[in-house]
Protein backbone atom coordinates (compact mmCIF):
# COMPACT_ATOMS: atom_id res chain seq x y z
CA UNK A 1 0.00 0.00 0.00
CA UNK A 2 1.53 3.32 -0.88
CA UNK A 3 1.95 6.39 1.45
CA UNK A 4 -1.39 8.99 1.64
CA UNK A 5 -0.83 12.67 0.48
CA UNK A 6 -0.45 15.02 3.31
CA UNK A 7 -3.07 16.98 3.98
CA UNK A 8 -3.65 20.18 2.17
CA UNK A 9 -1.40 23.01 4.12
CA UNK A 10 -3.73 25.95 4.81
CA UNK A 11 -6.15 23.55 5.96
CA UNK A 12 -3.99 21.63 8.34
CA UNK A 13 -3.15 25.52 9.29
CA UNK A 14 -6.51 26.31 10.20
CA UNK A 15 -7.05 23.15 12.16
CA UNK A 16 -3.85 23.55 13.90
CA UNK A 17 -5.20 27.39 15.01
CA UNK A 18 -8.17 26.05 16.29
CA UNK A 19 -6.75 23.66 17.93
CA UNK A 20 -4.79 26.02 19.58
CA UNK A 21 -7.60 28.74 20.25
CA UNK A 22 -9.22 25.48 21.90
CA UNK A 23 -5.95 25.10 24.06
CA UNK A 24 -5.89 28.63 25.68
CA UNK A 25 -9.99 28.88 26.11
CA UNK A 26 -9.38 25.39 28.19
CA UNK A 27 -5.86 25.94 29.78
CA UNK A 28 -5.16 29.56 29.40
CA UNK A 29 -1.94 28.54 28.13
CA UNK A 30 -0.13 27.79 24.75
CA UNK A 31 0.77 24.87 22.78
CA UNK A 32 4.38 24.31 23.52
CA UNK A 33 7.68 21.00 23.16
CA UNK A 34 10.83 21.99 24.37
CA UNK A 35 9.68 22.14 27.60
CA UNK A 36 8.85 19.07 27.70
CA UNK A 37 12.45 18.12 27.02
CA UNK A 38 14.02 20.18 29.85
CA UNK A 39 11.62 18.63 32.57
CA UNK A 40 13.04 14.82 31.25
CA UNK A 41 16.76 17.38 31.28
CA UNK A 42 15.96 18.40 34.88
CA UNK A 43 14.80 14.81 36.06
CA UNK A 44 17.41 12.82 34.72
CA UNK A 45 19.93 15.21 36.60
CA UNK A 46 18.31 14.95 39.80
CA UNK A 47 18.31 11.11 39.14
CA UNK A 48 21.97 10.83 38.40
CA UNK A 49 23.21 13.45 40.51
CA UNK A 50 20.80 15.06 43.58
CA UNK A 51 23.51 16.90 45.51
CA UNK A 52 24.42 18.55 41.97
CA UNK A 53 20.97 20.14 41.21
CA UNK A 54 20.60 21.04 45.11
CA UNK A 55 23.99 23.45 44.04
CA UNK A 56 23.63 24.82 40.33
CA UNK A 57 22.04 27.58 40.13
CA UNK A 58 20.06 26.77 36.96
CA UNK A 59 18.18 24.15 38.43
CA UNK A 60 17.92 26.00 41.88
CA UNK A 61 15.46 28.67 39.59
CA UNK A 62 13.60 25.41 37.93
CA UNK A 63 12.46 24.54 41.32
CA UNK A 64 11.40 27.57 42.53
CA UNK A 65 9.52 28.05 39.21
CA UNK A 66 7.71 25.23 39.35
CA UNK A 67 7.48 24.17 42.78
CA UNK A 68 5.95 21.06 43.65
CA UNK A 69 6.24 17.41 42.71
CA UNK A 70 8.34 16.20 40.13
CA UNK A 71 9.54 18.08 36.89
CA UNK A 72 7.91 15.44 34.62
CA UNK A 73 4.09 16.14 36.40
CA UNK A 74 4.23 19.46 33.66
CA UNK A 75 1.50 19.99 31.05
CA UNK A 76 3.97 19.84 28.62
CA UNK A 77 5.17 16.49 29.43
CA UNK A 78 1.87 15.55 29.42
CA UNK A 79 1.24 17.05 25.47
CA UNK A 80 4.51 15.75 24.82
CA UNK A 81 3.74 12.73 25.31
CA UNK A 82 0.41 13.15 23.17
CA UNK A 83 1.73 14.37 20.44
CA UNK A 84 4.03 10.68 19.99
CA UNK A 85 0.58 8.99 20.65
CA UNK A 86 -0.82 11.20 17.94
CA UNK A 87 1.54 11.35 15.17
CA UNK A 88 2.01 7.80 15.54
CA UNK A 89 -1.53 7.09 14.87
CA UNK A 90 -1.32 9.22 12.26
CA UNK A 91 1.84 7.47 10.75
CA UNK A 92 0.16 4.76 10.87
CA UNK A 93 -3.15 5.21 9.16
CA UNK A 94 -1.42 6.95 6.54
CA UNK A 95 1.33 4.58 5.95
CA UNK A 96 4.13 6.11 6.77
CA UNK A 97 5.69 4.23 9.95
CA UNK A 98 9.42 3.07 8.86
CA UNK A 99 12.16 2.92 10.95
CA UNK A 100 14.88 5.20 9.06
CA UNK A 101 17.61 7.63 8.48
CA UNK A 102 16.74 10.74 6.64
CA UNK A 103 18.92 12.48 5.03
CA UNK A 104 19.20 14.85 1.69
CA UNK A 105 20.83 13.27 -1.36
CA UNK A 106 24.47 14.61 -1.43
CA UNK A 107 25.29 13.90 2.32
CA UNK A 108 25.87 10.67 3.81
CA UNK A 109 24.90 8.75 6.88
CA UNK A 110 27.62 10.20 9.41
CA UNK A 111 27.32 13.75 8.69
CA UNK A 112 23.38 13.41 8.77
CA UNK A 113 23.89 11.51 12.16
CA UNK A 114 26.51 14.66 13.49
CA UNK A 115 24.02 17.44 12.23
CA UNK A 116 20.78 16.15 14.15
CA UNK A 117 23.05 15.71 17.27
CA UNK A 118 24.03 19.87 16.47
CA UNK A 119 21.16 21.07 15.37
CA UNK A 120 19.51 19.27 18.55
CA UNK A 121 21.83 20.67 20.81
CA UNK A 122 21.22 24.20 19.31
CA UNK A 123 18.20 23.73 20.08
CA UNK A 124 18.61 22.75 23.43
CA UNK A 125 20.53 25.82 24.06
CA UNK A 126 18.72 28.58 21.63
CA UNK A 127 14.92 27.22 23.02
CA UNK A 128 16.19 28.23 27.01
CA UNK A 129 17.49 31.90 25.72
CA UNK A 130 14.33 32.04 23.57
CA UNK A 131 11.91 30.61 26.53
CA UNK A 132 10.46 28.61 24.41
CA UNK A 133 10.57 26.86 20.38
CA UNK A 134 8.84 27.54 17.61
CA UNK A 135 5.60 25.95 18.96
CA UNK A 136 5.97 27.51 22.89
CA UNK A 137 7.44 30.98 21.85
CA UNK A 138 6.56 31.80 18.31
CA UNK A 139 3.24 30.16 17.71
CA UNK A 140 1.97 30.27 20.80
CA UNK A 141 3.16 33.54 21.21
CA UNK A 142 1.89 34.53 17.97
CA UNK A 143 -1.53 33.89 19.25
CA UNK A 144 -1.16 36.03 21.89
CA UNK A 145 0.48 38.33 20.36
CA UNK A 146 3.67 38.50 23.20
CA UNK A 147 6.47 40.22 21.95
CA UNK A 148 8.96 38.04 23.16
CA UNK A 149 7.45 35.15 20.91
CA UNK A 150 6.95 37.22 17.64
CA UNK A 151 10.88 38.62 18.42
CA UNK A 152 11.95 35.18 18.59
CA UNK A 153 9.88 33.96 15.68
CA UNK A 154 11.15 36.91 13.46
CA UNK A 155 15.13 35.71 14.69
CA UNK A 156 14.55 32.01 14.10
CA UNK A 157 13.30 32.46 10.44
CA UNK A 158 16.27 34.90 10.10
CA UNK A 159 18.59 32.84 11.69
CA UNK A 160 17.41 29.96 9.45
CA UNK A 161 17.65 32.11 6.20
CA UNK A 162 21.12 33.61 7.35
CA UNK A 163 22.67 30.39 7.71
CA UNK A 164 21.02 28.42 5.16
CA UNK A 165 23.53 28.66 2.24
CA UNK A 166 26.25 27.26 4.41
CA UNK A 167 24.77 24.64 4.79
CA UNK A 168 22.52 23.38 1.45
CA UNK A 169 24.85 20.52 0.91
CA UNK A 170 23.00 18.58 3.79
CA UNK A 171 19.79 18.95 2.08
CA UNK A 172 20.36 19.63 -1.82
CA UNK B 1 -15.64 32.57 31.12
CA UNK B 2 -12.36 31.11 30.59
CA UNK B 3 -9.77 29.64 30.49
CA UNK B 4 -11.46 27.14 32.61
CA UNK B 5 -8.29 25.48 34.34
CA UNK B 6 -8.64 25.57 37.11
CA UNK B 7 -12.32 26.39 38.33
CA UNK B 8 -14.10 24.09 35.46
CA UNK B 9 -11.15 21.92 35.13
CA UNK B 10 -9.34 20.47 37.98
CA UNK B 11 -5.27 20.22 37.54
CA UNK B 12 -5.17 16.77 37.59
CA UNK B 13 -7.50 16.54 35.05
CA UNK B 14 -5.57 19.16 33.04
CA UNK B 15 -2.96 16.94 32.66
CA UNK B 16 -5.90 14.55 30.26
CA UNK B 17 -6.41 17.52 28.76
CA UNK B 18 -2.95 17.97 28.30
CA UNK B 19 -2.57 14.31 26.48
CA UNK B 20 -5.91 15.13 24.26
CA UNK B 21 -4.53 17.88 23.17
CA UNK B 22 -1.21 16.71 22.39
CA UNK B 23 -2.48 13.56 20.43
CA UNK B 24 -4.59 16.18 18.23
CA UNK B 25 -1.31 18.19 17.83
CA UNK B 26 0.46 15.44 16.93
CA UNK B 27 -2.16 14.00 14.50
CA UNK B 28 -2.12 17.30 12.59
CA UNK B 29 1.60 17.59 12.31
CA UNK B 30 2.26 14.95 11.27
CA UNK B 31 -0.65 14.84 8.53
CA UNK B 32 0.70 17.94 7.70
CA UNK B 33 4.07 16.63 6.36
CA UNK B 34 6.05 17.86 9.62
CA UNK B 35 7.48 14.70 10.13
CA UNK B 36 10.21 14.21 7.54
CA UNK B 37 13.28 16.44 7.84
CA UNK B 38 13.54 17.43 4.26
CA UNK B 39 9.81 18.98 3.90
CA UNK B 40 10.82 21.23 6.78
CA UNK B 41 13.82 22.60 5.40
CA UNK B 42 12.32 22.96 2.31
CA UNK B 43 11.48 26.93 2.67
CA UNK B 44 15.14 27.63 3.73
CA UNK B 45 15.91 26.47 0.50
CA UNK B 46 13.10 27.43 -1.59
CA UNK B 47 11.71 23.50 -2.38
CA UNK B 48 8.62 23.54 -0.15
CA UNK B 49 6.69 25.82 2.08
CA UNK B 50 4.57 23.83 3.89
CA UNK B 51 5.75 24.78 7.09
CA UNK B 52 5.45 28.33 6.46
CA UNK B 53 1.75 27.63 4.68
CA UNK B 54 0.91 25.80 8.17
CA UNK B 55 2.27 27.67 10.76
CA UNK B 56 1.50 31.06 9.09
CA UNK B 57 -2.28 30.15 8.68
CA UNK B 58 -2.78 28.46 12.06
CA UNK B 59 -0.98 31.88 13.67
CA UNK B 60 -3.51 34.48 12.38
CA UNK B 61 -6.33 31.73 12.69
CA UNK B 62 -5.27 31.72 16.52
CA UNK B 63 -4.45 35.43 17.02
CA UNK B 64 -7.63 36.02 15.66
CA UNK B 65 -9.69 33.38 17.49
CA UNK B 66 -8.04 34.71 20.74
CA UNK B 67 -8.84 38.28 19.80
CA UNK B 68 -12.83 37.12 19.45
CA UNK B 69 -12.74 34.94 22.19
CA UNK B 70 -11.91 38.34 24.21
CA UNK B 71 -14.30 40.38 22.48
CA UNK B 72 -16.99 38.18 23.55
CA UNK B 73 -16.04 38.14 26.73
CA UNK B 74 -15.15 34.10 27.20
CA UNK B 75 -11.69 34.78 27.94
CA UNK B 76 -10.07 36.79 30.69
CA UNK B 77 -7.15 37.93 28.77
CA UNK B 78 -4.92 38.61 32.10
CA UNK B 79 -4.94 35.00 33.41
CA UNK B 80 -3.39 33.47 29.68
CA UNK B 81 -0.02 33.22 29.56
CA UNK B 82 1.52 35.60 27.50
CA UNK B 83 5.33 34.74 26.71
CA UNK B 84 7.60 37.55 28.65
CA UNK B 85 9.49 39.58 26.58
CA UNK B 86 13.38 39.63 26.93
CA UNK B 87 14.52 41.38 24.18
CA UNK B 88 18.30 39.96 23.33
CA UNK B 89 17.38 36.80 24.90
CA UNK B 90 14.90 36.13 22.49
CA UNK B 91 16.94 37.62 19.83
CA UNK B 92 19.94 35.48 20.14
CA UNK B 93 17.76 32.55 21.44
CA UNK B 94 15.97 32.73 18.19
CA UNK B 95 18.83 33.30 15.46
CA UNK B 96 20.56 29.85 17.79
CA UNK B 97 17.27 28.26 17.20
CA UNK B 98 17.17 29.34 13.52
CA UNK B 99 21.17 27.66 12.71
CA UNK B 100 19.79 24.46 14.45
CA UNK B 101 17.25 24.35 12.37
CA UNK B 102 19.44 24.16 9.15
CA UNK B 103 21.86 22.01 10.39
CA UNK B 104 19.32 19.26 12.15
CA UNK B 105 16.53 19.50 9.87
CA UNK B 106 14.06 19.84 13.04
CA UNK B 107 12.34 21.82 15.77
CA UNK B 108 11.96 20.53 19.18
CA UNK B 109 7.65 19.45 18.59
CA UNK B 110 8.31 18.28 14.61
CA UNK B 111 11.38 15.92 16.34
CA UNK B 112 8.75 13.95 18.47
CA UNK B 113 6.34 13.83 15.73
CA UNK B 114 9.40 12.61 12.89
CA UNK B 115 10.43 9.94 16.05
CA UNK B 116 7.04 8.90 16.61
CA UNK B 117 7.14 7.55 13.46
CA UNK B 118 10.28 5.95 13.49
CA UNK B 119 12.71 8.60 11.75
CA UNK B 120 16.14 8.09 13.17
CA UNK B 121 17.41 11.37 13.04
CA UNK B 122 14.82 12.63 14.49
CA UNK B 123 15.30 10.70 17.65
CA UNK B 124 19.11 11.64 17.36
CA UNK B 125 17.94 14.89 17.35
CA UNK B 126 15.77 15.17 20.38
CA UNK B 127 19.04 13.17 22.20
CA UNK B 128 21.14 16.23 20.93
CA UNK B 129 18.06 19.04 22.58
CA UNK B 130 18.12 16.86 25.86
CA UNK B 131 21.82 17.20 25.85
CA UNK B 132 21.53 21.30 24.84
CA UNK B 133 19.53 21.78 27.51
CA UNK B 134 22.64 20.54 29.88
CA UNK B 135 24.77 22.65 28.35
CA UNK B 136 22.52 25.26 28.95
CA UNK B 137 22.00 24.33 32.80
CA UNK B 138 25.95 24.10 33.37
CA UNK B 139 26.82 26.88 31.30
CA UNK B 140 23.90 28.92 32.94
CA UNK B 141 26.65 31.64 34.79
CA UNK B 142 27.95 31.51 31.14
CA UNK B 143 24.32 32.87 29.97
CA UNK B 144 22.20 33.99 33.00
CA UNK B 145 23.54 37.91 31.88
CA UNK B 146 22.29 37.53 28.71
CA UNK B 147 19.55 35.36 29.86
CA UNK B 148 18.14 37.91 32.39
CA UNK B 149 19.06 41.13 30.62
CA UNK B 150 16.39 44.00 28.86
CA UNK B 151 13.35 42.43 31.11
CA UNK B 152 10.14 44.00 29.38
CA UNK B 153 7.39 42.29 31.21
CA UNK B 154 5.15 40.84 29.38
CA UNK B 155 3.78 43.08 26.66
CA UNK B 156 1.77 42.27 23.38
CA UNK B 157 3.32 43.93 20.38
CA UNK B 158 0.62 45.75 19.44
CA UNK B 159 1.28 47.85 23.03
CA UNK B 160 5.22 47.64 22.12
CA UNK B 161 4.42 49.32 18.87
CA UNK B 162 1.51 51.44 20.75
CA UNK B 163 -0.89 50.98 18.08
CA UNK B 164 -4.01 49.27 18.33
CA UNK B 165 -4.85 45.32 18.37
CA UNK B 166 -7.10 45.94 15.20
CA UNK B 167 -4.16 46.89 12.97
CA UNK B 168 -2.03 45.08 14.38
CA UNK B 169 -3.55 41.85 13.37
CA UNK B 170 -4.54 42.94 9.87
CA UNK B 171 -1.13 43.67 9.34
CA UNK B 172 -0.08 40.73 10.86
CA UNK B 173 -2.81 38.92 8.37
CA UNK B 174 -1.65 40.54 5.12
CA UNK B 175 1.86 39.99 5.96
CA UNK B 176 0.85 36.59 6.36
CA UNK B 177 -0.81 36.30 2.82
CA UNK B 178 1.93 38.29 1.30
CA UNK B 179 4.77 35.66 2.56
CA UNK B 180 2.00 32.91 1.51
CA UNK B 181 2.17 34.47 -2.28
CA UNK B 182 6.03 35.23 -2.54
CA UNK B 183 6.26 31.10 -1.24
CA UNK B 184 4.18 30.20 -4.10
CA UNK B 185 6.39 31.75 -6.90
CA UNK B 186 9.49 31.10 -5.33
CA UNK B 187 8.59 27.73 -4.96
CA UNK B 188 7.52 27.02 -8.87
CA UNK B 189 10.77 28.93 -9.82
CA UNK B 190 13.33 26.26 -7.30
CA UNK B 191 10.62 23.51 -8.87
CA UNK B 192 10.98 23.97 -12.46
CA UNK B 193 6.77 24.71 -12.43
CA UNK B 194 5.99 27.39 -15.15
CA UNK B 195 2.87 27.60 -14.83
CA UNK B 196 1.31 31.19 -12.82
CA UNK B 197 1.48 30.71 -8.58
CA UNK B 198 -1.92 31.98 -8.86
CA UNK B 199 -4.67 30.55 -11.00
CA UNK B 200 -8.29 31.40 -11.17
CA UNK B 201 -9.13 28.15 -10.05
CA UNK B 202 -11.72 27.54 -7.71
CA UNK B 203 -9.15 26.32 -4.74
CA UNK B 204 -6.87 29.64 -5.55
CA UNK B 205 -9.98 32.04 -5.36
CA UNK B 206 -11.06 30.29 -2.10
CA UNK B 207 -7.80 30.71 -0.12
CA UNK B 208 -7.55 34.17 -1.61
CA UNK B 209 -11.40 35.18 0.25
CA UNK B 210 -10.66 33.19 3.50
CA UNK B 211 -7.94 35.29 3.39
CA UNK B 212 -9.27 38.34 2.58
CA UNK B 213 -12.27 37.78 5.27
CA UNK B 214 -9.60 37.01 7.62
CA UNK B 215 -7.82 39.85 7.24
CA UNK B 216 -10.85 42.12 7.47
CA UNK B 217 -11.98 39.87 10.57
CA UNK B 218 -9.29 41.54 12.17
CA UNK B 219 -11.67 44.54 12.98
CA UNK B 220 -14.51 42.84 13.80
CA UNK B 221 -12.65 42.21 17.17
CA UNK B 222 -12.35 45.95 18.52
CA UNK B 223 -10.32 45.13 22.18
CA UNK B 224 -13.40 45.11 24.38
CA UNK B 225 -12.02 47.53 27.10
CA UNK B 226 -10.80 49.78 24.60
CA UNK B 227 -14.09 49.77 22.20
CA UNK B 228 -16.10 50.25 25.42
CA UNK B 229 -14.41 53.15 27.12
CA UNK B 230 -14.81 54.71 24.10
CA UNK B 231 -18.28 54.54 24.04
CA UNK B 232 -18.76 56.01 27.50
CA UNK B 233 -17.01 59.33 26.27
CA UNK B 234 -20.06 59.91 24.23
CA UNK B 235 -21.69 62.20 26.26
CA UNK B 236 -25.07 61.87 24.71
CA UNK B 237 -24.96 58.02 24.16
CA UNK B 238 -24.32 58.11 27.98
CA UNK B 239 -27.11 60.44 28.94
CA UNK B 240 -29.67 58.66 26.44
CA UNK B 241 -28.48 55.20 28.21
CA UNK B 242 -31.01 54.05 30.50
CA UNK B 243 -30.11 52.93 33.76
CA UNK B 244 -31.84 52.06 36.80
CA UNK B 245 -31.71 54.45 39.35
CA UNK B 246 -32.40 54.52 42.75
CA UNK B 247 -33.13 57.46 44.99
CA UNK B 248 -30.58 58.70 48.59
CA UNK B 249 -33.55 57.73 50.11
CA UNK B 250 -33.99 54.49 49.24
CA UNK B 251 -30.39 53.81 48.94
CA UNK B 252 -30.54 54.70 52.92
CA UNK B 253 -33.74 52.44 53.31
CA UNK B 254 -31.35 49.55 51.62
CA UNK B 255 -28.34 50.23 53.71
CA UNK B 256 -30.82 50.12 57.12
CA UNK B 257 -32.17 46.76 56.09
CA UNK B 258 -28.88 45.38 54.60
CA UNK B 259 -28.20 43.39 57.29
CA UNK B 260 -31.46 41.38 57.56
CA UNK B 261 -31.95 41.11 53.83
CA UNK B 262 -29.24 39.72 51.64
CA UNK B 263 -30.73 41.61 48.17
CA UNK B 264 -28.39 44.11 47.74
CA UNK B 265 -24.42 44.23 46.96
CA UNK B 266 -22.93 47.42 46.94
CA UNK B 267 -19.99 48.36 44.38
CA UNK B 268 -18.09 51.16 45.30
CA UNK B 269 -15.77 52.76 42.73
CA UNK B 270 -14.51 55.34 44.54
CA UNK B 271 -10.48 55.10 45.19
CA UNK B 272 -8.96 52.83 47.61
CA UNK B 273 -8.22 55.41 49.84
CA UNK B 274 -11.44 57.16 50.04
CA UNK B 275 -13.24 53.62 50.34
CA UNK B 276 -10.90 52.46 53.51
CA UNK B 277 -11.54 55.68 55.07
CA UNK B 278 -15.76 55.35 54.92
CA UNK B 279 -16.76 52.19 53.31
CA UNK B 280 -21.19 51.23 53.32
CA UNK B 281 -21.95 47.84 54.69
CA UNK B 282 -21.14 44.95 52.83
CA UNK B 283 -19.75 46.92 50.00
CA UNK B 284 -16.72 45.61 47.64
CA UNK B 285 -14.46 47.98 46.29
CA UNK B 286 -14.49 47.60 41.91
CA UNK B 287 -12.10 48.82 39.85
CA UNK B 288 -13.07 49.58 36.34
CA UNK B 289 -10.34 46.50 35.64
CA UNK B 290 -12.06 44.17 38.06
CA UNK B 291 -15.29 44.49 35.56
CA UNK B 292 -13.30 42.47 33.01
CA UNK B 293 -11.80 39.91 34.77
CA UNK B 294 -13.01 36.45 35.61
CA UNK B 295 -12.41 36.36 39.02
CA UNK B 296 -14.55 39.41 40.30
CA UNK B 297 -17.05 38.89 38.12
CA UNK B 298 -18.43 36.12 40.17
CA UNK B 299 -19.58 38.59 42.36
CA UNK B 300 -21.73 40.23 39.80
CA UNK B 301 -23.53 37.35 38.58
CA UNK B 302 -24.84 36.33 41.77
CA UNK B 303 -28.52 35.04 41.26
CA UNK B 304 -31.62 37.24 43.46
CA UNK B 305 -29.31 40.11 43.81
CA UNK B 306 -29.15 43.59 42.97
CA UNK B 307 -26.23 45.18 41.88
CA UNK B 308 -25.98 48.59 43.21
CA UNK B 309 -22.61 50.60 41.53
CA UNK B 310 -21.79 53.91 43.72
CA UNK B 311 -19.24 56.36 43.38
CA UNK B 312 -18.71 60.13 44.22
CA UNK B 313 -20.97 61.44 41.31
CA UNK B 314 -23.50 59.76 39.19
CA UNK B 315 -21.95 60.04 36.09
CA UNK B 316 -19.43 57.84 37.15
CA UNK B 317 -21.93 55.14 38.73
CA UNK B 318 -23.21 55.37 35.19
CA UNK B 319 -20.58 54.97 33.23
CA UNK B 320 -19.56 51.94 35.08
CA UNK B 321 -22.84 50.37 35.03
CA UNK B 322 -23.34 50.65 31.26
CA UNK B 323 -20.21 49.32 30.53
CA UNK B 324 -21.17 45.99 33.07
CA UNK B 325 -24.96 46.21 31.29
CA UNK B 326 -23.14 46.26 27.63
CA UNK B 327 -20.72 43.11 29.35
CA UNK B 328 -23.85 41.35 29.86
CA UNK B 329 -24.33 41.73 33.45
CA UNK B 330 -28.14 42.22 34.58
CA UNK B 331 -30.10 43.75 37.95
CA UNK B 332 -27.16 46.46 38.33
CA UNK B 333 -28.68 49.88 39.59
CA UNK B 334 -27.22 53.29 40.50
CA UNK B 335 -27.50 55.64 43.24
CA UNK B 336 -29.30 59.18 41.73
CA UNK B 337 -27.00 61.97 42.52
CA UNK B 338 -24.26 59.39 43.16
CA UNK B 339 -22.58 59.37 46.98
CA UNK B 340 -22.09 63.26 46.81
CA UNK B 341 -25.39 63.54 46.99
CA UNK B 342 -26.42 60.63 49.83
CA UNK B 343 -23.71 62.69 52.18
CA UNK B 344 -25.27 65.77 51.59
CA UNK B 345 -29.04 64.62 51.67
CA UNK B 346 -28.86 61.80 54.33
CA UNK B 347 -25.49 61.80 55.89
CA UNK B 348 -25.94 65.62 56.57
CA UNK B 349 -29.41 65.99 56.63
CA UNK B 350 -30.51 69.05 58.05
CA UNK B 351 -34.13 68.74 58.63
CA UNK B 352 -36.59 71.02 56.61
CA UNK B 353 -37.83 73.41 59.21
CA UNK B 354 -41.81 73.32 59.62
CA UNK B 355 -42.87 70.63 57.68
CA UNK B 356 -45.43 71.82 55.48
CA UNK B 357 -47.03 68.42 54.06
CA UNK B 358 -47.10 64.81 55.07
CA UNK B 359 -44.17 63.80 52.63
CA UNK B 360 -42.01 66.22 54.39
CA UNK B 361 -42.55 65.28 57.55
CA UNK B 362 -41.84 61.60 56.33
CA UNK B 363 -38.49 62.56 54.79
CA UNK B 364 -38.04 64.35 58.06
CA UNK B 365 -38.54 61.33 60.34
CA UNK B 366 -36.77 59.22 58.07
CA UNK B 367 -33.91 61.19 56.80
CA UNK B 368 -33.25 61.79 60.72
CA UNK B 369 -33.38 57.84 61.68
CA UNK B 370 -30.80 57.05 59.02
CA UNK B 371 -28.46 59.94 59.76
CA UNK B 372 -28.04 58.20 62.63
CA UNK B 373 -28.17 54.84 62.07
CA UNK B 374 -26.20 54.91 59.49
CA UNK B 375 -22.97 56.23 60.34
CA UNK B 376 -23.06 53.46 63.26
CA UNK B 377 -23.37 50.66 60.50
CA UNK B 378 -20.37 52.14 58.61
CA UNK B 379 -18.26 52.16 61.49
CA UNK B 380 -19.24 48.61 62.61
CA UNK B 381 -18.47 47.97 58.78
CA UNK B 382 -15.78 45.65 58.42
CA UNK B 383 -15.18 46.31 54.54
CA UNK B 384 -14.70 43.36 52.25
CA UNK B 385 -11.84 45.69 51.33
CA UNK B 386 -10.17 45.34 47.16
CA UNK B 387 -10.89 42.22 45.39
CA UNK B 388 -8.19 39.61 45.51
CA UNK B 389 -6.67 38.47 42.74
CA UNK B 390 -6.93 34.77 43.70
CA UNK B 391 -5.79 33.99 40.32
CA UNK B 392 -2.55 34.05 38.86
CA UNK B 393 -1.54 33.95 35.51
CA UNK B 394 -0.84 30.04 34.55
CA UNK B 395 3.03 29.23 33.74
CA UNK B 396 3.55 28.35 30.64
CA UNK B 397 6.12 28.22 28.11
CA UNK B 398 8.67 26.14 27.55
Amino acid sequence: MEETKYMNPYLAGVLLGILLIATIYITGRGLGASGAIKSYAVTAVETVAPTHTANTKFYEEYGKEHAGGSPLMSWLVFEVTGVLIGAFLSGLISNRLDLKLEKGPHTTTRIRVAGALIGGLLWGVGSQLGRGCTSGAALSGMAVMSTGGIITMFAIFAGAYMFAYFFRKFWI
Amino acid sequence: MGPLVPDLISNNLNFIVALIIGILFGIILEQAGFSTSKKLVGLFYGYDFTVLRVFFTAGIVAMIGVMGLEHFGFVDINLVYVNPTFLWSAIVGGLIMGLGFVIGGFCPGTSVCAAAIGKIDAMIFIVGAFLGVLVFAEGYPLFEGLYKTSNWGSPRFFETLGMSQNIFAFIMVVFALAAFWFASMVENKVNGVTKPPIRLTPYYIGIASIGIIMALSAFVFPERKASLLDLIEDEKFVQSYKIETVSTDEFALCLLKIMECNKFQIFDFRHEEEFRKMSLPKSTLFTLDNLFEKEPNKLLNLKHKVNVFVANDELTEKKMAIIATELGYKRIQIVKGGLNAFKEEILNFQPIKNPKTIDEENINRFRSKAKVVIPILIQQNKSSGPVKKTQKRVVGGC
